[in-house]
């Protein structure tokens, strides 16, 4: 097991180096300047962005500037922001409570949500909740998030006035007021992204669970006289949930990639929103991080999701 | 009283039509009620956007501000946006290119999916390299690169190629490029066990090249699976184009897809609600469309549950 892991963590390095490159090497060979909004100013003379570019080690060939970044992420430095002058980190640190109480809240509900959903409908085939969920799970994928989070912006916050549609990041818990005020602007954005995460979870786990229903160890635990509950949540579940578990991990970063647009909707002030923001601005240093930050995610909840697998399925062999 | 029905029911086998696989899948996929409904949705949305500006001849760009931010009308069925401009032309004319976008990328991943699934399930010395570039590229973060990508690259190929074809060219691109590797190990797999069966065999025995094995023998047997890729696929490249328009990354304002619309009403949801919701539920339907005649396909596809 101990060597599975590590043979695992030996692949993930190279591929992080090689994201990393790529990512750098298009924010380098873009034909667009990170100083054109200097540029563009007619006020700006000649040698003062002679000056920036040099003060901000932009006179480099790329290659030693990757070289440098890199050395510099070694030792946790993400670099400084041109925009804002402040720590790349620090702009990411603050930010960062935002989507994970917008997303990571989503999410959660949506896993605990889609595993009920999906089982129920698989035990009852045909019926009318595997009907009606199957079908809310098709719509649930195919509705694009922004027009989910228009349409609840149109109905709840412009008609009926119940929940207001910009977030506001500045607010403090201190008593039940203010925490049933956060509940209320949470409630939106957390349901634009708990619908498609339910979506494809429950559809996932109904899937997985009609694979196992006709199997013979089934039907033996069923011949032992064991109660279809047994069987069903102690037998059949728990087989299912193998792949589930790694969907679910898989998931994650995908997940922070989708807040993006739903951070932009309820002007959620997110990593998501930053890295819009920092693109708009042409602010290398800090959408080079989160773009680095993205993929090292999807790498890691891949190791984590073939780990979590081999773990839970005996059959894996650790070679 | 019941002999006669008997005797109806008995027709010899070979006096049947003969059935051929795609015959079989219709006949199965017809069966689905869902996919059936959305197949004749998908066709409607398709006409209206292909042949609906045909018919109805008000310009997407004229603008009249004295009718700006007006509600559905006669003279205006879908209502107009900020500058007055006709809302039903605009969105018959995005749906055009919408779709285009989502065929055209669709096609550049299929085709960069099925060549590197095929030569890496066919040629054993090629599967590991092509299967470690294949899972690299799963790993890239594909909405925040998409971005970036676009953001950076878009004025370039406006100068190089005009500002519609160029941001075309750019979005089919890099939806083709970022979304290839589902397809390629799908194909990789069924390469993977087509290449042991015995017509393959056969065909190598009697001196057919890899080239021929590949494209004549193999490939045709590994059709379906891809097919439903693809359809699924068509819906996700629709999704993405629109969420790129959306967060005003897309084709400018001057070319209105339904993601790009969106965009542009946004700011207006409380006093022009039918702005959004209209460019929305054509997006909404299409990819619904799509994704269950994706699913209609995969069961008539599948040869376990054709009976």
């Amino acid at each position: 097991m101990g060597r599975y892991i590590l043979r695992r963590l030996l692949i993930a390095i190279p591929t992080i180096i090689v994201i990393s490159f790529v990512v750098y090497a298009i924010l380098a060979l873009a034909p667009t300047d990170p100083l054109s909004q200097f540029g563009a100013d007619p006020r700006v003379p000649p040698e003062v962005r002679a000056n920036i570019r040099h003060s901000l080690g932009l006179d480099d060939p790329w290659p030693i500037r990757y070289v440098k970044w890199v050395s510099a992420l070694a030792r946790g430095d993400f670099g400084i922001s041109f925009m804002s002058h402040s720590s790349v980190m620090d702009l990411i640190v603050q930010r960062l409570p935002n989507t994970l109480a917008v997303v990571g809240v989503a999410y959660v509900i949506g896993v605990l949500l889609a595993i009920p959903i999906g089982m129920v409908s698989a035990v009852r085939r045909y019926s009318w909740f595997d009907h009606i969920s199957t079908t809310f799970a098709f719509v649930g994928f195919s509705v694009p998030t922004f027009f989910t989070g228009i349409l609840l912006i149109i109905v709840f916050s412009i008609n009926l006035r119940w929940f207001p549609f910009i977030y506001d990041s500045t607010l403090q818990i201190h008593d039940i007021g203010t925490f049933l005020d956060q509940v209320k602007q949470s409630i939106m954005p957390i349901t634009v992204l708990a619908l498609f995460d339910t979506a494809t979870i429950a559809r996932y786990t109904r899937a997985e669970m009609l694979e196992h229903l006709p199997l013979d160890y089934v039907r033996t635990a069923r011949s032992k006289g064991l109660l279809e509950r047994v069987v069903v949540l102690r037998h059949v579940l728990r087989n299912s949930l193998i792949p589930v578990v790694t969907l679910v991990a898989l998931g994650i970063p995908a997940v922070f990639g989708g807040a993006i647009v739903t951070e932009q909707i309820f002007r959620v002030p997110g990593i998501g929103e930053l890295l819009v923001r920092s693109i708009g601005d042409g602010d290398t240093p800090v959408v080079a991080a989160i773009l680095l930050i993205f993929a090292v995610l999807v790498v890691l909840f891949n190791l984590l999701a073939d780990v979590l697998y081999a773990v839970l399925d005996p059959r894996i062999k650790y070679t | 009283m019941a002999a006669p029905a008997v005797e109806l029911n008995i027709v010899p086998i070979a006096m049947r039509a003969p059935r051929s696989l795609w015959k079989d899948a219709w006949w199965q996929f017809r069966r689905h009620r869902l996919a059936m409904i959305a197949l004749v949705t998908l066709i409607f949305l398709m006409l209206f956007t292909l042949v609906g500006p045909l018919v109805y001849h008000t310009k997407i760009d004229d603008i009249d501000f004295l009718l700006s931010l007006k509600g559905p009308s006669a003279a205006h069925p879908l209502g107009t946006d900020d500058l007055g401009r006709d809302l039903l032309a605009r969105i018959m004319f995005g749906g055009r290119i919408s779709i285009a976008v989502g065929i055209t990328a669709v096609l550049l991943a299929i085709t960069l999916g099925t060549t590197v699934g095929a030569l890496a399930g066919f040629f054993a010395k090629l599967d590991n390299p092509l299967m470690r570039i294949t899972d690299l590229f799963l790993s890239l973060p594909v909405l925040p690169l998409l971005l970036v990508i676009i953001y950076l690259f878009r004025d370039s190929l406006r100068s190089a190629f005009g500002p519609e074809l160029g941001i075309f060219i750019m979005i089919v691109g890099v939806i083709g490029i970022l979304t290839w590797m589902p397809v390629a190990r799908l194909v990789r797999a069924q390469f993977l066990s087509l290449k042991q069966k015995e017509f393959v065999e056969a065909a190598r025995s009697i001196g057919a090249r890899d080239r021929r094995i590949i494209v004549r023998h193999i490939l045709p047997n590994a059709i379906s699976p891809i097919l439903v890729a693809a359809t699924i696929g068509v819906g996700g490249a629709i999704l993405t184009e629109s969420t790129l328009s959306f967060l005003g990354l897309g084709f400018p304002s001057d070319v209105p897809t339904w993601g790009r619309i969106l965009f542009d009403a946004r700011n207006y949801l409380d006093i022009a609600p039918h702005w959004a919701i209209f460019p929305g539920l054509c997006i909404f339907l299409t990819v619904l469309s799509i994704n269950f005649i994706g699913d209609g396909l995969r069961d008539a596809l599948d040869p376990r549950k054709t009976s």
